[in-house]
């Protein structure tokens, strides 16, 4: 029977989830449970009903060279979760404009704002980043996807991680442990679908037929076990019962603190920099078709950046409690790093070299060069803000939040989005895109909505560093906390807009995905000049 | 350059690349986060430190539940308007039991690493029930649900074991005692001599305004007011936190 063995597999946790519900410790562990069992139940319920029951062997063998169905299933979600996770930063950001929309207790700022961002960061950008990383790695081998039905177990093992992360959130659970807040249970989880994602990933380049691993996989690569090392290590903690959601640290204080943040900036640097560089050495050269600038910058950008990337983390703990020879060592490697970044940024940008002309007549290209002058300007930004001087200023405000968000709508956003239309006429096999005119859309609502926002949180932040530490004449402080607050009223409007205009790019996005899947063609003006046609599907 | 003509060699052999990645992303963090395990003058000696109170740990264990991390920082800077605004710089010391660390990274609402003792318990309840009406620029949520939510107080030695097990000197009889003295630390006609003798300067007393019952927004309130409290600083030398 197909699925057999995965429904009766379903099944049984479905039951042991169950269990798990009737036996909690804490009434968040029992409603986070239920959650887990209706998600199993749901997943065993539909391989029942599309499940056939002749014998196995008459399936047919798939004779295509490349196993694409989870990558298809990648970009859906990875469109998905895009507008889910914009969505809820939209929410967050008007709730701190307008506290009256805080929905007590579950939809309150405290706990939508980890939804927010680990929606973006994982939900959105981890399906990117499983999704292209098993196209390239199938590309650039010439070989399929290794250990078979695998690939699908890592796609819907890492959407049910979401799914309890996310509904975690919302019922209080959390390790305040930021960008790694889910608690033990679905860490230990999410630890086995990173494991058999790095089976599918290293098998795949084990069973190549290039003599060569391409450049881009050697950042995909790196991505995957640098962050499976930093999820181990910063997820240390102690259940407080094996039926409660409630775990303590194995660290504390000051310790604790340093492997968070050497956690957190290289959730940054590995997940957010290294992965999507992979997609840049790949995407680009494809989408441009013209090879990688240099050969030998690309070693050097690889080695230099995971090197100097992860000795960064200190920079969060600028004249905090951490020991000053850490936050100096952390500040160095931060400002060395604007190097080997600015490196991989010439490399994307000069692979431009001879097809310039492309960002006039290649709404994709545009999309991409600007995620690559992003990843420049955020990759200088942050660098600067790791200075002890600038930072006193800078940290705890919302100069910090326009920074991620460069950082994240710019570069991250704008090279996934290339990426996303790249490759949908390709895995469906349509000649093109539904429209390139709605591209052109997305791209200049995206980009007018992070200039916005990114503008509005340098003012806001700036001002409210200089307000808190402003002296009058008689060296009395100034201003009072509350002003300093109320002073950021106008800022929290206009960078809701900001976020609103992003997600009205994505949303345009999901409609020109939408019908280019159901095989439409909008008619309508080419681009100004001879775009070249789009290669159709490999 | 023959030396990146030699990449070839790794880039052929993906067993070599998982190595040498593996190593070269190991090297800032073992230099880095070690050294902090060992060094004795990581974290200063300072007189009065000790674990939270059963109610004091269970109203942490609420504070992050909600998030208040995402808004509140627990982290004084020695600088002058942050000490003049907050209180004493924060010291390592004062947060060597804390699973995990609070230090946080963003202050859309103030530093609370020593806001106990600055307010009434009245004042806390009714800005944590309705923010606006004691703050009016405020644009912290409602947490009037707190009130009405009774402390969950059957698993708390679990907690007291788990902080334990992580390193934090939690005695036989403390653990033997933290299903009464949860109770009893927000009971006005409790005996709680036991309470203080295990957990010195504890805030004693009903916390929410209802001393019949024993709420969430007690133990958050009982953690608040401890906030900061601990170490003496009147006594303090500076010198011996030099780092």
């Amino acid at each position: 029977m197909k699925y057999g063995n995965e429904i009766v597999l379903l099944a049984l946790a479905a039951f042991a989830a169950l269990l798990g519900a009737a036996f909690a410790q804490d009434s968040q562990f029992g409603a986070h449970m239920w959650v887990l069992f209706f998600a199993l139940a749901g997943g065993a319920t539909v391989l029942l009903r599309t499940g056939n029951y002749a014998p196995a062997a008459a399936a047919p063998a798939d004779s295509s060279p490349y196993m694409d169905g989870p990558i298809r299933y990648g970009v859906i979600a990875t469109v998905f979760w895009g507008v889910t996770g914009f969505l809820v930063g939209v929410v967050v950001a008007a709730q701190l404009a307008f506290p009256d929309l805080n929905i007590e207790p579950w939809l309150n700022f405290g706990r939508l704002r980890p939804l927010h961002t680990s929606a973006v960061v994982f939900a959105f950008g981890g399906n990117a980043l499983i999704a292209t990383s098993f196209y390239v790695v199938q590309r650039t081998s010439r070989a399929r996807l290794f250990g078979g039905n695998l690939a699908w177990y890592v796609f819907w093992g890492y959407q049910l991680f979401i799914v309890m992360a996310a509904t975690g959130y919302l019922l209080g659970i959390t390790q305040s442990r930021e960008y790694a807040e889910p608690e033990w249970y679905v860490d230990i989880f999410l630890t086995i679908v990173w494991v058999a994602y790095l089976a599918v990933f290293l098998g795949t380049i084990l069973n190549r037929k290039e003599p060569h691993i391409y450049v881009a996989n050697w950042f995909y690569l790196a991505f995957i076990i640098t962050i499976a090392m930093l999820h181990v290590v910063n997820n240390l903690a102690v259940p407080a019962s094996f039926l409660g959601s409630k775990s303590y640290s194995l660290f504390s204080g000051v310790q604790d603190a340093l492997t968070q943040w050497w956690y957190g900036h290289n959730a940054v640097g590995f997940f957010l920099t290294a992965g999507f560089l992979g997609m840049m050495y790949y995407f680009v050269p494809k989408q441009v078709e013209r090879p990688v600038y240099s050969y030998r910058l690309s070693i050097i950008h690889f080695w230099s950046l995971i090197f100097l990337y992860i000795w960064a983390g200190p920079h969060h703990l600028h004249y905090t409690a951490l020991p000053d020879w850490a936050q100096t060592l952390g500040m160095v490697f931060s400002i060395m790093l604007w190097m080997p970044s600015w490196g991989g940024m010439i490399n994307g940008l000069m692979t431009l070299s001879g097809a310039w002309d492309k960002i006039r007549t290649d709404p994709i290209v545009r999309m991409m060069v600007l995620a690559i002058a992003f990843y420049g300007m955020s990759t200088f930004e942050g660098p600067m803000m790791s200075i002890k001087a600038v930072n006193s200023l800078s940290h705890y405000t919302e100069w910090t939040i326009g920074h991620v968000h460069s950082g994240a709508l710019g570069w991250n956003g704008m090279i996934t989005f290339g990426a996303i239309y790249f490759l949908v006429p390709r895995l469906w096999g349509r000649e093109r895109l539904y429209s390139l005119r709605l591209v052109t859309w997305h791209f200049w609502l995206a980009t007018l909505g992070i200039v916005v926002y990114a503008a509005v949180m340098w003012v806001a932040g700036i001002s409210q560093g200089l307000m808190w530490r402003e002296y009058d004449e008689q060296g009395f402080l100034v201003y009072s906390f509350a002003e300093s607050v109320a002073a950021m009223a106008p800022y929290y409007v206009v960078r809701t807009i900001g976020g609103l205009m992003y997600l009205a790019g994505a949303l345009v996005m999901a409609w020109n995905v939408y019908m280019t899947i159901r095989g439409h063609q909008r008619q309508e003006e080419p681009m100004p000049t001879s775009a070249p046609a789009l290669q159709p599907a490999q | 350059m023959a030396l990146l003509d030699k990449h070839k060699t790794i880039e052929k052999n993906a067993t070599l690349l998982l190595v040498g990645t593996l190593l070269v992303v190991s090297i800032g963090g073992l230099v880095q986060i070690t050294p902090l395990f060992y060094l004795e003058n990581t974290i200063e000696k300072v007189e009065g430190m000790r674990p939270y109170s059963p109610l004091e740990l269970a109203g942490r264990n609420i504070y992050i539940r909600e998030g208040c991390y995402t808004c509140h920082s627990q982290m004084i800077r020695p600088f002058r308007d942050e000490v003049e605004r907050y209180g004493h710089y924060s010291l390592a010391a004062e947060s060597m039991y804390d699973h995990p660390f609070q230090w946080g990274s963003k202050r859309t609402g103030p530093d609370l690493a020593r806001v106990g003792n600055r307010y009434s318990n009245e004042w806390h309840v009714q800005h944590l029930v309705e923010p606006r009406s004691v703050v009016p620029e405020s644009v912290m949520p409602s947490y009037a649900f707190l009130k009405e939510t009774p402390l969950a107080v059957k698993t708390i030695s679990y907690d007291l074991i788990a902080n334990r097990r992580v390193g934090v000197p939690y005695s036989d009889e403390m653990i033997a005692s933290a299903d009464a003295d949860i109770k009893a630390q927000a009971d006005p006609n409790a005996d709680t001599s036991g309470v203080l003798a295990r957990y010195p300067k504890a805030k004693l007393g009903d916390f929410d305004g209802d001393p019949a019952a024993l709420t969430e927004m007690d133990a958050l309130v009982a953690y608040l007011q401890m906030l900061g409290t601990l170490v003496d600083f009147s006594t303090y030398d500076p010198a011996t936190g030099y780092r």
